[in-house]
């Protein structure tokens, strides 16, 4: 028998990963927080496509987080558009413009801050052992 | 109609699939009932999250183990 999959999904990340300065940055942020074990990063491009083994294993999540560079908040609509119901983030609404953010560590420990201590503070701290700092 | 159980083989894999041959057994209806575990298949499937049931190709479920007659609602659709 392989490596089990049927441990419990806890708390999802879909980024918009748009091709601005901002969807980098959303991208980027997400890949943080899920590699500090805040999230798991999944594939918003799945969802969109409704490639229904992703529909299904989103559905078996704890929370569904989408976070958007901007306010076409693409990655919000997709995910209501599949029926789910995520907690939204902007980052525009978290101070960063579009056309005029640096993508660099200093702005995504910044935006995954903003986030993670958040609404998703009490998931994150349910889920995981806490941000591993890198 | 092709019934596939997705998953590696844990308990909750087995649970999935006694539950869909007792639904198959007790709608009476021609069923194949096969298992995939290769964790590269599964992943073909889109599935992050065993175990999971697919009719004719298609995710019904992931994640969890559905009842029996959850199992028959789906496939009598």
């Amino acid at each position: 028998m392989g490596e089990c999959m049927c441990q419990e999904v806890g708390v999802l990340i879909f980024p918009c990963s748009g091709g601005s300065d901002v969807g980098e940055l959303s991208d980027r942020v997400a890949r943080k927080m899920a590699k500090c074990g805040q999230a798991k990063m999944f594939c918003l491009a799945g969802i969109g496509a409704y490639v229904t083994g992703m529909i299904e294993s989103a559905k078996a999540a704890n929370k569904i987080i989408a976070i958007d560079g901007c306010q076409v908040l693409c990655s919000k609509k997709i995910l209501e558009h599949a029926g789910f119901s995520p907690i939204s983030f902007n980052l525009k609404d978290l101070g960063f413009e579009k056309g005029k953010t640096q993508v660099n560590d200093e702005n995504i420990e910044r935006a995954a801050t903003k986030i993670s201590g958040g609404k998703v503070e009490e998931i994150a701290n349910r889920n995981s052992g806490g941000c591993c700092g890198n | 109609m092709q019934i596939e159980i997705l998953g590696v083989g844990c308990p909750k894999c087995k649970q999935l699939t006694a539950n869909a041959e007792a639904a198959v057994k007790e709608l009476n209806i021609q069923a194949e009932i096969g298992k995939v575990t290769d964790i590269d298949k599964i992943t073909e499937y889109g599935v992050m999250m065993t175990p999971a049931l697919a009719v004719d190709g298609m995710v019904v479920s992931a994640g969890k183990v559905l009842s029996k007659d959850e199992i028959k609602k789906i496939i009598s659709k």
